[in-house]
C-alpha cells in the first residue's frame, strides 16, 4: 500500500464552496474523490483480512443454525470444484459475475458507482433470449444474435443513467436503481403479456427454449462465455493501462476539473464508461441465457448483478482482480445448492456472506487499525476545509 | 401571516388550486375519490417518514443513501418482532430499535471514519438485503392489527377528515405529526438553525462553537427512527406480511422526493403524497380500462416519475452546501 501524495480531495471541496448553484449531481467530483479514497487504501492484507473476518462471522452465524460451519464450508468448497463436472459448473457461474463485476469496475474508474448491473443484466437478458427464440431457425446465427442483442441493450439501459447524468446531473446511484425497477417490470410484462410471452405447461412465464445450436458451447469443461470473460477482464485492463481512453478514464475520475482544463471531454467520457459498463453486464445476460438456462426468465440469475459490486470492490477496481474475486463468489454460489442438500441451510447464506465481505472490504478504517500511521497522516493533511 | 403569504404565494395558490380541485371531485364521485385519496395517503406513508430521514441527513450535510436498507431491516424486525413475542408494541419497538442502530451505523462509518457516504449508503442496503432473505421465514402472522383510530372532531371534516383522521393507523397519524415537527424544529429552533449551519458550512458552525460531529452523528442516528417508523408502517400496517425485498426501492423514491421537494419537509411531504396520488390514479385509470396498459408497465410509473422529476428538478433546485462531504476539522 503506497500512500499517494496527490491530494485526494481538492475536487470535492472547492465547487461546494465557490458554486452556490451547484445542484445534487454536482457532487460527483466529490464521490470521485472520496472511491479513489478507498480503492487506494485497501492493499491485499485488507482483503485477505476482511475475507477472513467475514468467514469468521459467517462461521459464528452457521453455528447458530445447528451446523458445523467447518462442514458447511468443506461442502461449499467440495461441492463448488472437487465434484463431477462441479468445476465447469463453478466456471459457468463465475462468467456472468465477473461481467457484472466488470460493469462496476469502469464506471468506477471515472468515479461513477454503477449499482444498475442488476437492471442491465436482466433485460438484455430478456431481449437476448426473445431474439434468439425469434430467431431459432437460424441454428448458430441465434447465438451471435444473442450476444449482440445483449451487447447493445445493455449499452443503451446503462446510457440513460449516463445521459441523465451528464445532460441533467442526476446521480447516477439513484437513477440506476430506478432503471432497475423499470426493468424488472418490462421483463415481467414482456414474459407475461407481452411480445416475449411463450405458452407452456410450467407455471413460470418465459420465453421459448433455444435450439441447441444456439446454445454457448462448452469445450473440454471450460466453457467459452468463461474465455471471453476473461479476456474481456484482460482487454479492459489493458485499455485502462495502455491506451489513451484509459488515461482519460483514470484523469476524470481522479479529478474531474483537471480533466476539464486539459481537455478531455468529460461528458463523453462518462457515457462511454456507461455504456461499455452497460455492454459489459448485457453480455452477461446473453451468456446467462445461452449458456446457463437456454431460455428466458425472470428470476434469472438472481442477484448476479448486485454480485457485481462487491466483486469490483473486492478486486479493488482491478479488471483482473475481478477474475478471482468472481471466481470466489462462483464458488460460493454454486456450492450454496450442495450445502442446502447436505445441512438446509438456506442457500441465501450466500447472500448474508457476500454482504459481510462487502462490508468489510469498504471499511476504511480495517486498513487504518493495519496501517495505522501512514493513513491517518495522508489524510490529515490533504483535506482541509475553506480552500 | 401576510409576510408569509408574499414569501410562499406561489407555493400558497398551488396548494389552494389542488385542494379545491380535491374537493370538486370529491363531490362529484364520492366513493372513487375517497378510495384513490386513502389509497395515495398509505402510499405517501413511508416515503413522507422516509423523506424526513433524508431531509434531516443532507440538512446536517450527510447523505443516507442507506434509506432502503434501514427501511427494510425494521420491517423485517418489526414484523418478525411482533410475529414471534406476539406483541405489536414489541414489533414497532423492534423495528424503531433497528432503524436506529442502522442509522448509528452509518452515522459512525461515514462521519467517525469518513468512509464514503455513498458507499457506506449501498452497503447498509446489501447488508439488509443479506440479513432479510437469509433470516426470512415463510408462513409467519402478526398477533393482531395495528390499532386504528378515529380522531374526534377531525375526522368528520369532509374529505381530510375522512382521509386522514378516520380509521387510520397510528403511524399514519404520527407521520403527519413528524413531518410538521421536523419542519418548526428545521426553521424555528436552535437544533434546526444549528443542524442547517453544519449542512451548509460546517467550518463556520465549527468556529461558532457548534460541536459538527457530534451533532452529525446524533442526528443521523435519531433520523434512523424514523426510517424505522416507516419500515414498521410497510409490513405491519399497510401489509400484514414481510416479503423479501418489500421496500421496492422506496428509500430511493424518498431521496427523490426530498430533491422535488427542495429540502423542506412540508413540501416533501406534498410530494410524497403526489407521488402515492399518480399511483393511485394510473391504477385506477387501469381498472376502469381507461387505459390499457400491462400491470406490470403501470407498476414502474413511480420510478419513471422519479428519474423525470430528478431530470427536471436537478439543477433549479440547490442541495445544502457541504452534502456528501467529511468534516475534518482544522488543524487535527
Amino acid at each position: 500500500m503506497t500512500a499517494d501524495p496527490a491530494p485526494p480531495d481538492t475536487q470535492g471541496t472547492s465547487p461546494a464552496a465557490t458554486d452556490p448553484k451547484r445542484s445534487r449531481g454536482g457532487d460527483d467530483g466529490g464521490s470521485g474523490g472520496g472511491f479513489g479514497y478507498i480503492l487506494r487504501h485497501q492493499s491485499f492484507v485488507v482483503i485477505v483480512v476482511a475475507l477472513a473476518a467475514a468467514l469468521v462471522i459467517g462461521a459464528i452465524l452457521i453455528r447458530y443454525q445447528g451446523v458445523n460451519p467447518w462442514y458447511a464450508y468443506e461442502t461449499i468448497f467440495r461441492e463448488a470444484l472437487l465434484t463431477e463436472n462441479g468445476l465447469t459448473r463453478t466456471l459457468i457461474k463465475t462468467t456472468p459475475l465477473v461481467l457484472t463485476g466488470l460493469a462496476v469496475v469502469l464506471p468506477l474508474r471515472v468515479g461513477l458507482f454503477n449499482i444498475g448491473g442488476q437492471g442491465q443484466f436482466v433485460i438484455s437478458a430478456a431481449m437476448a433470449g426473445w431474439a434468439a427464440y425469434a430467431t431459432r431457425e437460424t441454428g448458430f446465427l441465434a447465438l451471435i444474435i444473442a450476444i449482440v442483442v445483449g451487447l447493445l441493450t445493455g449499452a443503451i439501459w446503462a446510457s440513460i443513467a449516463g445521459l441523465l447524468k451528464t445532460s441533467r446531473g442526476v446521480h447516477e446511484v439513484i437513477s440506476t436503481i430506478m432503471l432497475n425497477n423499470i426493468a424488472l417490470g418490462i421483463i415481467w410484462w414482456m414474459v407475461t403479456t407481452g411480445p416475449a410471452v411463450h405458452k407452456n405447461t410450467s407455471q413460470i412465464p418465459m420465453t421459448g427454449p433455444l435450439d441447441e445450436a444456439a446454445y454457448m458451447p462448452v469445450i473440454a469443461g471450460i466453457p467459452l462465455g468463461f474465455v471471453i470473460a476473461v479476456l474481456l477482464a484482460l482487454a479492459c485492463s489493458w485499455m485502462l493501462t495502455r491506451t489513451t481512453m484509459g488515461f482519460r478514464f483514470d484523469t476524470v475520475g481522479k479529478n474531474k476539473f483537471a480533466a476539464g482544463y486539459a481537455g478531455i471531454p468529460i461528458a463523453r467520457v462518462i457515457l462511454m464508461a456507461m455504456a461499455f459498463a452497460g455492454a459489459l453486464a448485457g453480455l452477461a445476460g446473453a451468456m446467462e441465457v445461452t449458456g446457463t438456462m437456454h431460455h428466458f426468465e425472470p428470476a434469472i440469475g438472481g442477484t448476479l448483478g448486485f454480485d457485481g459490486i462487491t466483486i469490483a470492490l473486492l478486486a479493488r477496481s482491478n479488471p483482473i482482480w475481478t477474475i478471482p474475486a468472481a471466481f470466489l463468489v462462483g464458488i460460493l454460489r454454486t456450492g450454496a445448492a450442495g450445502l442446502q442438500f447436505a445441512t438446509g441451510i438456506a442457500p441465501e447464506i450466500v447472500d448474508l456472506l457476500l454482504a459481510l465481505i462487502l462490508l468489510f472490504v469498504s471499511i476504511p478504517v480495517l486498513g487504518k487499525w493495519i496501517f495505522r500511521s501512514r493513513a491517518d497522516k495522508v489524510e490529515a493533511s490533504s483535506t482541509s476545509w475553506g480552500n | 401571516m401576510s409576510e408569509w403569504f408574499a414569501r410562499n404565494r406561489a407555493m400558497a395558490i398551488l396548494g389552494l388550486v389542488v385542494l379545491v380541485l380535491a374537493y370538486a371531485y370529491y363531490f362529484a364521485d364520492k366513493t372513487t375519490a375517497l378510495s384513490m385519496y386513502r389509497y395515495s395517503w398509505s402510499y405517501a406513508v413511508p416515503l413522507v417518514l422516509c423523506a424526513m430521514v433524508g431531509v434531516i441527513g443532507e440538512r446536517s450535510g450527510v447523505v443516507n443513501i442507506g434509506i432502503e436498507g434501514q427501511l427494510l431491516v425494521a420491517a423485517f424486525a418489526g414484523f418478525f418482532g411482533a410475529a414471534y413475542s406476539g406483541s405489536i408494541i414489541v414489533g414497532i419497538l423492534a423495528g424503531v430499535g433497528c432503524g436506529l442502530i442502522m442509522g448509528g451505523f452509518l452515522a459512525w462509518t461515514t462521519v467517525k471514519w469518513r468512509m464514503d457516504q455513498i458507499i457506506a449508503g449501498v452497503v447498509l442496503n446489501i447488508v439488509a438485503t443479506g440479513i432479510t432473505s437469509f433470516y426470512y421465514k415463510p408462513g409467519q402472522l402478526l398477533p393482531s392489527l395495528m390499532p386504528h383510530v378515529n380522531i374526534p372532531g377531525l375526522s368528520s371534516i369532509p374529505l381530510i377528515g375522512e382521509v386522514f383522521f378516520k380509521g387510520t393507523g397510528v403511524i399514519a397519524l404520527a407521520a403527519i405529526v413528524i413531518a410538521i415537527g421536523v419542519h418548526l424544529a428545521l426553521f424555528r429552533t436552535k437544533w434546526g438553525l444549528r443542524t442547517r449551519a453544519i449542512g451548509e458550512y460546517p467550518s463556520a458552525a465549527d468556529t461558532a462553537g457548534i460541536n459538527v460531529i457530534r451533532m452529525r452523528l446524533i442526528n443521523v442516528t435519531m433520523a434512523g427512527a424514523l426510517a424505522g417508523l416507516a419500515g414498521v408502517y410497510l409490513s405491519m400496517d399497510s401489509t400484514s406480511s414481510f416479503e423479501r425485498g418489500m421496500s421496492a426501492g422506496r428509500g430511493f423514491l424518498a431521496l427523490a422526493i426530498m430533491i422535488f421537494g427542495a429540502w423542506r419537509p412540508l413540501r416533501a411531504a406534498a410530494a410524497a403524497l403526489f407521488f402515492g396520488f399518480v399511483t393511485a390514479a394510473a391504477s385506477q385509470l387501469q381498472a376502469d380500462k381507461v387505459i390499457d396498459v400491462a400491470p406490470q408497465l403501470v407498476g414502474t410509473l413511480p420510478y419513471v416519475m422519479t428519474l423525470v422529476v430528478l431530470a427536471v428538478a436537478a439543477g433549479k433546485v440547490r442541495a445544502p452546501g457541504a452534502v456528501g462531504q467529511p468534516f475534518i476539522k482544522e488543524g487535527q
